[in-house]
């Protein structure tokens, strides 16, 4: 009876760990900016360097940040989903533009279409860094006192800002009033 | 066929010689170790399971230069993991603080050792419990 009972304690033990280990998501890391407020950032447009784009604009309601670059394939995929987001226009998306070229970026936004109320320029990924990015696509929700309440790392579907955005964006501009 | 040999071998070290940074980023050699060990600790976001030392993605090279950039303004190297896990949470430390949420991963090599150790324990008592012999063969553990 004993010789039994040590492989299989060992066998249930490593099967409870297999199936937590798969069924828990290891490529969304938790961010821990979520709840702090957004970081500041100003930088120059996207649309006209020559003009800047300060986070301070868009204080007061939420909004949304959407990080992209032209080298990004999965931002390719996302872009139809942002322009249905912009023709809804429930909350403004602000771009930014995450270690890019000026002429990709521009020619990018003129070829497939602009949702953005402005694109950030940040060629150098500081201020991508700033708000925890490690890669593209990834969209922030900023709140009405300029809390981050919802990060999404990947492209946003219709369906994922159905369920996931909208219900914290009516939850985001009520606190905030 | 030893040549293709040692020529084989050759390119199996030139991966290891392969430098993400050509130029050490400081010229006192005691600044380029801690910048070195500095890196060596925190982790690439976008490939988990290397440094940033490591990685040749661009996303630990901006990670390396904000490193060094932190480095030359006098920041000390609490400052320099504090603002990186301010971003990224403790992932990015190879060295996770030990704190409630991370102690399976800290006690984790201490349970599977005593187990371990508690099974080996078990089991060689059992058998010195046998009889030497066996009684399918009787030769055996005879002396």
């Amino acid at each position: 009876m004993l010789r039994f009972i040590i492989p299989i304690g060992l066998f249930v033990t490593l099967v409870v760990f297999l199936a937590i280990g798969l069924r828990r998501d290891k490529e969304t890391l938790p961010s821990p900016l979520i709840g702090k407020p957004a970081p500041q950032f100003e930088l120059p447009r996207v649309e006209d360097p020559s003009q800047k784009i300060s986070s301070r604009e868009f204080a007061g309601r939420p909004y949304v940040v959407n990080i992209w670059g032209s080298w990004c394939f999965a931002c390719r995929d996302e872009h139809p989903v942002l322009m249905e987001l912009a023709r809804r226009a429930e909350v403004p998306l602000v771009g930014l533009n995450w270690k890019d070229e000026l002429p990709a970026a521009q020619q990018w936004l003129k070829q497939y279409g602009n949702p953005y109320v402005a694109t950030a320029f940040d060629p150098q990924g500081d201020v991508g860094i700033d708000w925890g990015a490690y890669g593209a696509p990834e969209t922030y929700l900023v709140d009405a006192r300029g809390i981050i309440v919802f990060k999404y790392v990947s492209p946003v579907t219709i369906d994922v800002w159905e369920r996931e955005f909208l219900p914290r964006i009516r939850q985001a501009g009520v606190k905030g009033e | 066929m030893r040549a293709l040999l040692i020529i084989l071998a050759t390119l199996l070290c030139a991966q290891l010689a392969f430098a993400i940074d050509t130029a050490p980023a400081f010229d006192d050699p005691a600044q380029q170790a801690r910048y070195e060990r500095i890196i060596h600790q925190l982790r690439c976001l976008q490939c988990r399971s290397e440094s940033i030392a490591d990685s040749g993605v661009t996303l630990a090279a901006d990670l390396r230069r904000q490193v060094r950039d932190m480095m030359a303004a006098g920041k000390s190297d609490e400052e320099i993991y504090q603002h990186m896990v301010d971003r990224y949470g403790d992932y990015v430390l190879y060295k996770p603080p030990l704190v409630a949420r991370t102690l399976v991963l800290w006690g984790a090599p201490i349970l599977l050792l005593l187990g371990g150790g508690a099974i080996a324990a078990f089991v060689i008592a059992r058998k010195s419990h046998l009889p030497d012999t066996d009684p399918a063969d009787p030769g055996l553990g005879a002396s």
